[in-house]
């Protein structure tokens, strides 16, 4: 388990993604960032507050509103010598960019044979329940992960944010960076000066014996509150985040699920098709002789996300239905 | 306001000494391009070469007048009818030939093939086989020269189909805004694929750079010495910080839009087809006029030929013979 010292001086996520980016700011005269509103403004989240004023507007580049251009120039760039980070104010967007990550990030290298890498990080978000409706709420992180070439990481805490933003910018291939927009408040022990958290290692968040909760981004404190929730009943659940999706930290799934024998999957992703379906048959392939249940799948309704709070609730798994969902699936077996 | 505060570019005639050597030496391009691309069209018949090839039969002067006036560390983004460029920048015959063979020595190790060559050592960022979609790859390497502090300029090759793409739209937008040191070459065939361009565009095509800003102009794309010129002109004021510039050249493909399209008489005329080919052919206007300069006699410019048909049976028996990559290469380069 990589959680810090309790000591350790305590961070918003915001501030560990702000802190992670001046560090290697520093440390590196070719990164730079580049956005819509990332300057002055320091995005409508304002993770990026103050990184142009010891940067200066060179650094940290406002953009026309042009997802596809801005992210097509930093494809040039990277391919040219520079280390891009592109901001993409919400996640929804990347729809915008889909042909520049795909068709030319993913492939460059390889198309190459080699020659030409793109090392650059599209830093983006994810998460509903803002009240934001249907174009500014989804959780497309699985898009990415289709597709070979790129990288895919989703920070869950603190601490975790900045090691990983840190290795994401100093990998030489392009890594696409999701931040749950309802965590830059959160606070976590983040220790001062460098620090790397190597991309494709998961963490356990909770030990526990009877299940294993596999958890993403903004899933793992709901499935951390699920095992809260299912404790005083006599079920410890243990919480695992991947941390990233690719490359996926298999190993570690499939000996959780070994040791627990019940595994649910949590991730606010659309369920059909997404990353709980790639996940649940990591853990059932490998761990199959060893499970006493299916694998359970806990996604995003699939439905686009509803504006009218009632309903956007109903949308994504919460504490009580996670602990539910473990609750039934270690009863049910165990009457079998 | 309006388009008199646009620079207006100059037609550069006699922007800088020429010398006879070095239009001599644009005619073994030409000659070499059109040797090059005759054979492929062979290999294509003969079904020697896996897969299709878009010839650049006819359009040689754009990428040879263009190239000319380029450093080797200048960049170039190309096209999926990208020979030309490619060799116009000072690829090898060999190394070409392999990679249309899929042979290890390629390229791109057989990875990326007549779509995707790449020669990162003179600056050539790949040819691209998405329509317009390395104009964002060119701006950015224009950003990270401006932002290296290096004067390299980087040219975009585009063919007048790609006017369709919005992401051309968005980086001409970014470039002029931040003076970006890239030179935008819309090689008008006349035709997107199979579809006369009057009827996919609307406006005029120079009216499209000259709404951002950018000086634009349009050049008689069969005459290297005007494209040479023009182009010239572009990177000079490229290169000394004065922003980015449009050249739309006019051009015809002789071939269909690629090897396959053989029968083109729903969509082009013969008669058309032979017009450009005996009146408008850049090779033969170029050989006319160096004779007529008294700079090449017709026996120096047939054994420039014969030299060019050396190179290039050496350079496909080079190819012929070389082996495919071994089957272990199939994963590697998808990451760096």
């Amino acid at each position: 388990m990589s959680t810090p010292e309790p000591a350790a001086r305590e961070l918003t996520l915001a501030e560990a993604i702000r802190e992670a980016l001046a560090e290697e700011m520093r440390r590196d005269p070719r990164v730079f960032i580049i956005g819509e509103d990332v300057a002055e403004a320091g995005t409508p989240f304002k993770v990026l507050s103050g990184l142009v004023a010891e940067f200066g507007p060179r650094r940290v580049i406002d953009t026309p509103i042009s997802e596809a251009g801005f992210t097509g120039i930093a494809v040039g760039a990277a391919v040219t010598g520079m280390r891009p980070v592109v901001d993409i104010m919400f996640g929804d967007f990347i729809t915008l960019t889909m042909d520049q990550m795909v068709n030319q990030a993913a492939k460059i290298h390889y198309m190459s044979g080699g020659s030409l890498r793109v090392p650059m990080v599209l830093h983006t978000t994810l998460g509903a329940t803002r009240r934001s409706a249907a174009q500014h709420s989804q959780s497309l992180h699985a898009w990415f992960s289709h597709i070979p070439g790129l990288k895919v990481v989703l920070p869950s805490t603190p601490y975790d944010a900045k090691g990983l933003l840190k290795s994401a910018i100093r990998d030489d291939n392009p890594v696409a960076f999701f931040e749950d927009k309802m965590m830059y408040k959160m606070k976590g022990a983040v220790p001062q000066g460098d620090y790397l958290v190597p991309l494709g290692i998961a963490d356990i968040k909770r030990s526990g014996k009877d299940i294993t909760l596999v958890a993403t981004s903004s899933m793992v404190q709901v499935a951390l509150s699920a095992a809260e929730l299912l404790s005083p009943i006599g079920i410890e659940a243990e919480v695992i985040d991947p941390r990233t999706l690719f490359p996926l930290d298999k190993q570690t799934l499939i000996a959780s699920a070994k040791k627990t024998g019940r595994a649910i999957v949590v991730d606010e992703g659309y369920e059909r098709y997404g990353v709980t379906a790639e996940i649940a048959s990591v853990i059932a392939e490998g761990a199959f002789y060893d499970l006493d249940a299916p694998v359970k799948r806990m996604g995003a309704r699939d439905v686009p996300v509803p504006f009218s709070p009632v309903l956007e609730d109903l949308t994504v798994p919460t504490p009580e239905s996670v602990a539910e969902a473990a609750r039934t699936l270690c009863e049910t077996i165990s009457a079998s | 306001m309006g388009q008199s505060s646009i620079p207006v570019l100059q037609r550069g005639d006699g922007f800088r000494e020429v010398l006879p050597e070095k239009w001599v030496n644009m005619y073994r391009q030409l000659v070499k391009i059109r040797s090059f691309e005759k054979q492929v069209n062979e290999l294509y018949l003969t079904a020697k070469m896996p897969g299709l090839a878009h010839l650049y039969i006819g359009e040689e002067a754009v990428a040879v007048g263009v190239c000319e006036a380029l450093r080797t560390d200048d960049y170039i983004t190309s096209t999926h009818r990208g020979h030309g460029h490619c060799l116009a920048k000072g690829a090898s015959v060999e190394r070409m030939f392999a990679e249309l063979l899929g042979k290890a020595a390629g390229y791109c190790r057989g990875k990326g093939g007549s779509m995707h060559i790449a020669d990162q050592d003179r600056g050539n960022l790949g040819a691209n086989a998405i329509v317009g979609g390395s104009a964002g790859i060119a701006a950015g390497a224009a950003l990270s020269a401006q932002m290296r502090g290096a004067d390299q300029v980087a040219v975009c090759f585009f063919g007048e189909g790609a006017l369709g793409q919005g992401l051309l739209y968005e980086v001409m937008n970014m470039a002029a805004l931040w003076k970006l040191p890239v030179i935008y070459v819309c090689e008008n065939n006349l035709y997107n694929e199979y579809t006369h361009y009057s009827e996919t565009t609307a406006g005029t095509v120079t009216a499209r750079p000259e709404a951002f800003g950018i000086p634009a102009r349009t050049i008689d794309g069969q005459d290297v010495r005007a494209v040479y010129f023009a182009a010239a002109n572009c990177v000079e004021r490229a290169r000394t910080g004065q922003g980015p510039a449009f050249l739309e050249c006019l051009t015809y493909r002789f071939h269909g839009h690629f090897v396959a399209d053989i029968n083109r008489a729903y969509y082009r005329s013969r008669q058309e087809e032979q017009e450009w080919e005996t009146q408008r052919d850049p090779i033969h206007r170029l050989a006319s006029w160096l004779v007529e300069q008294k700079w090449a006699s017709a026996e120096s410019l047939d054994k420039i030929q014969a030299e060019v048909q050396m190179e290039i049976t050496a350079g496909l028996e080079f190819a012929l013979q070389a082996p495919f990559p071994d089957a272990s290469e199939v994963d590697q380069h998808v990451y760096a």
